[in-house]
């Protein structure tokens, strides 16, 4: 390898240790504390025509004092099993959650008719923040492919 | 001296340049540290329960109460109704459930008079009128069971999307159900859904909210 080669492979190993550095002890912030999941009109219909329409993911991920409340709407013309209840046409449910845990929710929306939330404690420290951000981009790449499916 | 002052004033202007960029991009950045240290504290939310909008009317039913009368929810119109689901050889749900309502009740004092607690039956093959009577005295004696047959039980369920699984261990059974308790306020409005796990302060504090409005 020569010296040149050496000088850009420090280069950019130093540029990912700095931008992974800056990730970890910059502060996370979000612009809303909620996490919104919309059963869209003409579900019902989809549903009863085979369409095996997925809203909700199996596994929901919040963190307390960033997104901690879970809002679920129902804008079909028929009342749903969303989530850990029944909901009306046009009816919304928004529940907050105070405490880092795993919940356990029955749920028909399900293949499995279970669906959990995980409610993750703030990430405080520098490594939970780095962790906090991974898990977000990863999570957010499944909501967007939960949402094509829908 | 005039090369010099030159240099002089060149390097002026260019600290006084560096200063006009470093100075507002310093003052972003400890606005975004004070911003990012307020992150976690968010407006408190009003109940702590979750909360539906809008409310509708609780769906209504009658069956056969454990005090022998006929148990529906317009008999507890003006009074704020604690609704859950369970039974009563529940090993673990149910039992804490109903402490923690019987706890929350106390801590409301006089206000508690207007609280009432109905536990509706998901085994009515075990739990009849006096069974329920007998297991809801001994959390708190104003709380008022309901049960009926499998056919009624399960059309309150469908109402509430309650869910309930018999689940067969050998010779004996146990269930699988929704361990939430729905909230109805004074005016028969399903209001919220508190969740299982939640502290007797929790439900005092909703119980408080909606026993004031």
């Amino acid at each position: 390898m020569t010296i040149r080669r050496l000088h850009w492979v420090y280069v950019l190993s130093l540029a990912g240790v700095l931008g992974l550095g800056a990730l970890a002890v910059t502060p996370v912030r979000l612009e809303s504390n909620e996490q919104v999941f919309e059963i869209p009109k003409g579900t019902w219909a989809r549903r009863i025509a085979g369409d095996a329409v997925e809203i909700l993911p199996d596994e929901i991920r919040l963190t307390l004092g960033l997104r901690d409340v879970l809002v679920l709407k129902n804008s079909d013309d028929v009342p749903q099993i969303f989530g850990p209840t029944l909901m009306m046409p046009g009816q919304s449910f928004r529940l907050p959650f105070e405490m880092a845990s795993e919940y356990q929710f029955a749920c028909t929306a399900h293949a499995s008719g279970q669906m959990t939330i995980i409610v993750e404690p703030f990430p405080s420290t520098p490594w939970a923040r780095l962790r906090w951000r991974v898990l977000e981009i990863m999570t957010s790449e499944r909501l967007l492919h939960t949402e094509e499916s829908a | 001296m005039r090369p010099l002052q030159g240099m002089r004033s060149r390097r002026l202007s260019r600290f006084d340049g560096s200063a006009r960029i470093v100075r507002p991009a310093f003052l972003l950045l400890l606005s975004a540290v004070l911003l990012a240290g307020n992150a976690g504290a968010f407006e408190e939310p009003a109940m702590k329960a979750g909360v539906f909008s809008p409310a509708r009317l609780a769906p209504d039913f009658s069956l056969p109460a454990s005090d022998g009368s006929e148990l529906n929810l317009e008999r507890f119109r003006g009074k704020v109704v604690v609704l859950g689901f369970g039974f009563t050889s529940c090993p673990d749900v149910c039992p804490v459930t109903l402490a923690v309502l019987a706890q929350a009740r106390r801590k409301l004092g006089e206000l508690g008079d207007d609280l009432q607690v109905v536990y509706i039956t998901v085994d009515p093959e075990r739990d009849d009128a006096e069974q329920m009577r007998n297991y809801l005295a001994a959390f708190d004696p104003t709380f008022i069971g309901g049960t009926g047959t499998d056919e009624q039980l399960a059309a309150v369920r469908g109402e509430y999307g309650i869910m309930a699984k018999k689940k067969l261990y050998g010779d004996d059974y146990s269930f699988a159900h929704s361990s939430f308790t729905y909230l109805i306020d004074r005016q028969g409005k399903l209001r919220a859904l508190m969740t299982y796990g939640h502290t007797a302060e929790d439900f005092a504090h909703d119980f408080r909210i909606l026993l004031q409005e």
